[in-house]
């Protein structure tokens, strides 16, 4: 194993150098440094260009160069650009920006494409699966700079018009939406036509009654949970993760998880007009997560019994969602705020850029503003890779679901549910796995479009402004990064994958 | 692939099922019946019908007009504008397209002097978007030929000679596959954009064979090890031949339906380069230069941006069907048995139903016994009795190289 990853980290060392040389040569030669300057009719042209030679070294030719530029990087100096400014400096910021754009994008993506992988896969053959099937081969299609300008026209602009005077939901949006939710559950819960018919009724109905209340209070001017939206999330994640991880009968972890929402209840009031108006500083939230998993994880340790392990599984989970509809409702207070304020003025969906400049607030309204910026971007990288995860983890469940242990298990007389879960969903996570890593490789240079259509000056800004200036050294500090990590998760790819099937062996 | 020629399990209800299977594929080639698993997809045909139609639409409704290493190729269209000519505009460009008939309150079914409207100096914007279809439709030829020759050929020698071939080659492949597409496109792109369509094309494809390379040599790897490799060897076939005529052959599908998702993926690539500003150049123009010039114009002008998008989807997802529908057809794990219900249904009582599941393990084991690159056997399953359907796994899983 260690000779494995020894060898292959020295063949990822020379792999690294040979495209860093590749690319330099041809960024170098992709153009004419100096093209700008030949053009201008400043009087001290031929001063200005010998300074910029002298700058970039243009005099020494492309492929010595590279060793220049490599001496650097192993300074740790990544060089100038053109205007004079360190490439260090810009890359910290532009690989915050990016990261920060890019993370959440990922972790949605996943998380929802994963989520209707499995579903469909469960349901292979149905009417939902086609219609997912279809949807994520149009995703697959689609040119992202062409989804980015749907997405400003109609969710941001529409949806700010929508905002801009008593925001209604028309009656037609209600009943498409109810008819959609209906549809959508009667196919994914199994049953004959006429538990069918009652699961799509349900869903209908609460799709109807929540988004008509919705409507009642106002809901699209003052969002928020409120203790009985905060009720509704905590105690459905408790018996919906109880039903899903260790099955209802086991009454341990379902009293634990109800133990655990309770208390996320119980705090719901000293947080919102109390503790949370001291904390001020993002890592405080953070820890603040922490401590609620940590907390439940310790309800599910002493009410476990001698089952400890998935009781406290499921604890740690309905905390982290009771923790979270709270902190969501913390934030939706402020939206109100946050839409009427003078940098905003009721239009809160933005269209570009990654902050609104100069506004002031709370680390509350911060959130927000982080949040409407966020939105249309991380839709848009959504969109695209979602079509990816549902289709892998489809086939892989598919493919382990017709595998002979499944059969065994069932022939065991287990249960669907653990079936499903704990013989056929863990393995199908394996080749998942790799796939992420892969992912969380190449996130960091995937942006470049979504970046330049939503105005981030992230990891794509740097790379383009550099390219079209001919000018390798910001380019070549994007490229280091990018394949770096791109190297980096393809190692950890095929540690990963060994680690979790033994099947494979690493030599 | 060659486990479509297994021989049939005998034995009970098995032998019922690989019958009605088999009765189907009697006395056909493998490539009749790939073609015959190809047309059952009502999905790939609607798409191949579909990408006809843009194809001939677009070549023949402005003409071809390229010209390529100093080589003119140039015919007229049968459209009345060119995409260079400047009409007038008329009624503020809006489109002249209408497929409401009157009977709806519509104006009528009629196309009009400009269907897709025109921009703000007066150009017809069905032949710009036609001239940008075509470019579109180059260059994803053209490197899906370029990469598909390199990849396989790569792959093939990789995988074939092993040793310290494999590695020089596989090596280099991952410096390339380091760099991101979109980057070494921009760069390119910014050299040789301007030389046209064709050269554009061809650059791209020297850099998109990366994946397929990878997939071949691991389909090579598992096929060098079967029997009639020796057999050929034994018969004093060069390795060229052993190469290019047994193996390949035999990983046909693999690269055929690689090559069409390649397609559909450089589409996207020239697109959004294109968009950038590093692809084609003016005055030539392709459909994702026509959006990225009109972005601005969405509120006032939408068809500007509407055309060439829909083009682009059009064309991307009638490739990414076929694909679909090719893989479903070379793949042999992926017919469809008749289903347990319906044989049970024709047998009668839950006896039989019984012996269904019992006997029918051997066509599971025979289904998945070799099957090239996959772990552990596929079986029959009485609940779910259809084989695992068309997922990327087999063709797109990148692990399933190494």
């Amino acid at each position: 194993m260690a000779a494995f990853v020894i060898r292959r980290l020295v063949a990822s060392v020379f792999v690294l150098l040979a495209a860093t040389f590749l690319m330099y040569n041809l960024v170098a030669l992709s153009g004419d440094p100096l093209e700008d300057l030949r053009a201008s009719n400043a009087p001290n042209k031929e001063q200005l260009i010998e300074s910029r030679i002298k700058l970039l070294r243009l005099d020494v030719i492309p492929p010595l160069r590279y060793f220049l530029w490599l001496g650097g990087v192993f300074q740790g100096d990544l060089g100038l650009t053109v205007q004079q400014r360190s490439v260090n400096a810009l890359l910290e910021q532009a690989l915050g920006s990016t990261l920060q754009l890019v993370t959440i994008a990922t972790v949605v993506a996943i998380i929802l494409g994963l989520t209707v992988g499995i579903t469909t896969a469960l349901r292979q053959y149905s009417g939902y699966d086609y219609t997912v099937t279809f949807i994520s081969f149009l995703f697959f299609s689609l040119p992202i700079f062409w989804v980015a300008v749907l997405l400003k026209q109609f969710v941001a602009i529409g949806f700010n018009d929508f905002l801009e005077d008593d925001p209604q939901l028309p009656v037609w949006l209600i009943a498409l939406l109810t008819i959609a939710a209906g549809l959508l559950w009667a196919s994914i819960i199994p049953g004959a036509l006429r538990r069918k018919i009652i699961t799509f009724a349900v869903a209908a109905g609460a799709t109807a009654s929540m988004l008509v209340i919705m409507n009642l209070i106002d809901w699209f001017s003052y969002p928020g949970l409120s203790i009985v939206g905060v009720a509704i999330i905590g105690i459905g994640a408790a018996v919906g993760l109880t039903a899903l991880i260790t099955g209802l009968k086991n009454r341990r972890a379902l009293y634990a998880a109800l133990v655990v929402a309770g208390l996320g209840l119980a705090l719901y009031f000293p947080f919102q007009f109390g503790i949370s108006y001291s904390i001020t500083e993002w890592w405080m939230l953070v820890a603040l997560a922490i401590a609620s998993v940590g907390v439940s994880l310790a309800i599910g340790w002493f009410m476990g019994g001698v089952d400890k392990g998935p009781v406290m599984r499921v604890a740690a989970f309905t905390g982290f969602f009771t923790a979270g509809a709270i902190a969501l409702d913390r934030f939706m207070m402020v939206w109100d705020d946050y839409a009427s304020s003078g940098r905003i003025r009721g239009r809160p969906i933005a269209t570009i850029g990654s902050s609104t400049p100069n506004l002031e607030g709370s680390l509350w309204v911060q959130g927000v503003d982080i949040y409407t910026h966020l939105l249309l971007p991380t839709l848009a990288l959504i969109l695209i890779s979602f079509a990816t995860y549902t289709r892998y983890s489809r086939a892989s469940l598919l493919e382990v679901m017709n595998q002979d242990y499944i059969r065994t298990a069932r022939a065991k007389g287990l249960a669907e549910r653990t079936v499903v879960v704990r013989h056929a969903f863990r393995n199908a996570l394996i080749p998942i796995a790799t796939i992420v890593a892969f992912d969380i490789g190449g996130i960091v240079g995937g942006a470049v479009i979504t970046e330049r259509v939503f105005g981030w000056t992230g990891m794509g800004a740097l790379f383009q402004n550099g390219l079209d200036q001919v000018d390798p050294n910001p380019v070549m500090a994007f490229f280091l990064v990018v394949g770096g990590l791109a190297i980096l998760f393809n190692l950890i790819a095929d540690l990963v994958y060994a680690a979790l099937d033994p099947r494979i062996r690493v030599n | 692939m060659s486990n479509l020629n297994a021989p049939v399990p005998s034995g009970g209800v098995t032998d019922a099922e690989n019958n009605i299977a088999n009765k189907e594929v009697e006395g056909l080639s493998q490539g009749q019946i790939v073609r015959r698993r190809f047309f059952r997809h009502r999905g790939a045909v609607v798409s191949m019908i579909t990408l006809a139609f843009i194809v001939v639409l677009a070549f023949s409704a402005v003409g071809f007009d390229f010209s390529v290493f100093g080589v003119q190729v140039k015919t007229p269209g049968w459209w009345q504008w060119t995409w260079t000519e400047i009409p007038t505009a008329q009624n503020g460009g809006r489109p002249t397209l209408s497929l409401v008939p009157e009977w709806m309150d519509g104006e009528g079914v009629r196309f009009g002097d400009h269907p897709f409207g025109q921009d703000e100096i007066g150009r017809d914007i069905f032949a710009v978007v036609m001239r940008g279809t075509q470019q579109s439709i180059v260059i994803m030829v053209i490197v899906g030929l370029i990469a598909t020759t390199i990849g396989t050929v790569i792959g093939a020698v990789s995988g074939y000679y092993r040793g310290w071939v494999d590695s020089v080659l596989m090596r280099f492949t991952d410096v390339i596959i380091t760099i991101p597409l979109i980057v070494i496109g921009a760069v390119l792109g910014l050299a040789f954009g301007k030389l046209g369509a064709f050269v554009l094309a061809i650059i791209i494809g020297l850099f998109t064979w990366t994946g397929l390379a990878r997939l071949v040599r691991g389909e090579v790897l598992s096929l060098r090890e079967r029997e009639f490799v020796d057999a050929a060897r034994v018969a004093g076939a060069t390795d060229r031949r052993i190469i290019f005529k047994h193996i390949l052959p035999n990983a046909i599908g693999v690269i055929i339906v690689n090559t069409t998702l390649l397609m559909a993926a450089a589409i996207l690539l020239e697109t959004a380069l294109s968009f950038l500003g590093y692809g084609v150049q003016s005055p030539d123009t392709s459909l994702g230069k026509i959006i990225s010039e009109n972005q601005s114009a969405f509120a006032t002008r939408p068809w500007l941006f509407w055309w060439p998008g829909v083009f682009i989807i059009a064309i991307a997802l009638c490739i990414n069907f076929i694909g679909d529908g090719l893989r479903d057809a070379f793949d042999p794990r992926q017919k469809r048995l008749p289903s347990a219900r319906a044989l049970a249904k024709g047998n009668s009582g839950g006896l039989d139903r019984a012996a269904v599941v019992v006997t029918a393990r051997g066509a599971g084991m025979q289904g998945g016994g070799d099957g090239a690159g996959g772990v552990g056997l596929r079986g029959f399953d009485a609940d779910d009795p259809r084989p695992r359907g068309g997922g990327y796994d087999a063709a797109r899983d990148p692990k399933k190289d190494s």
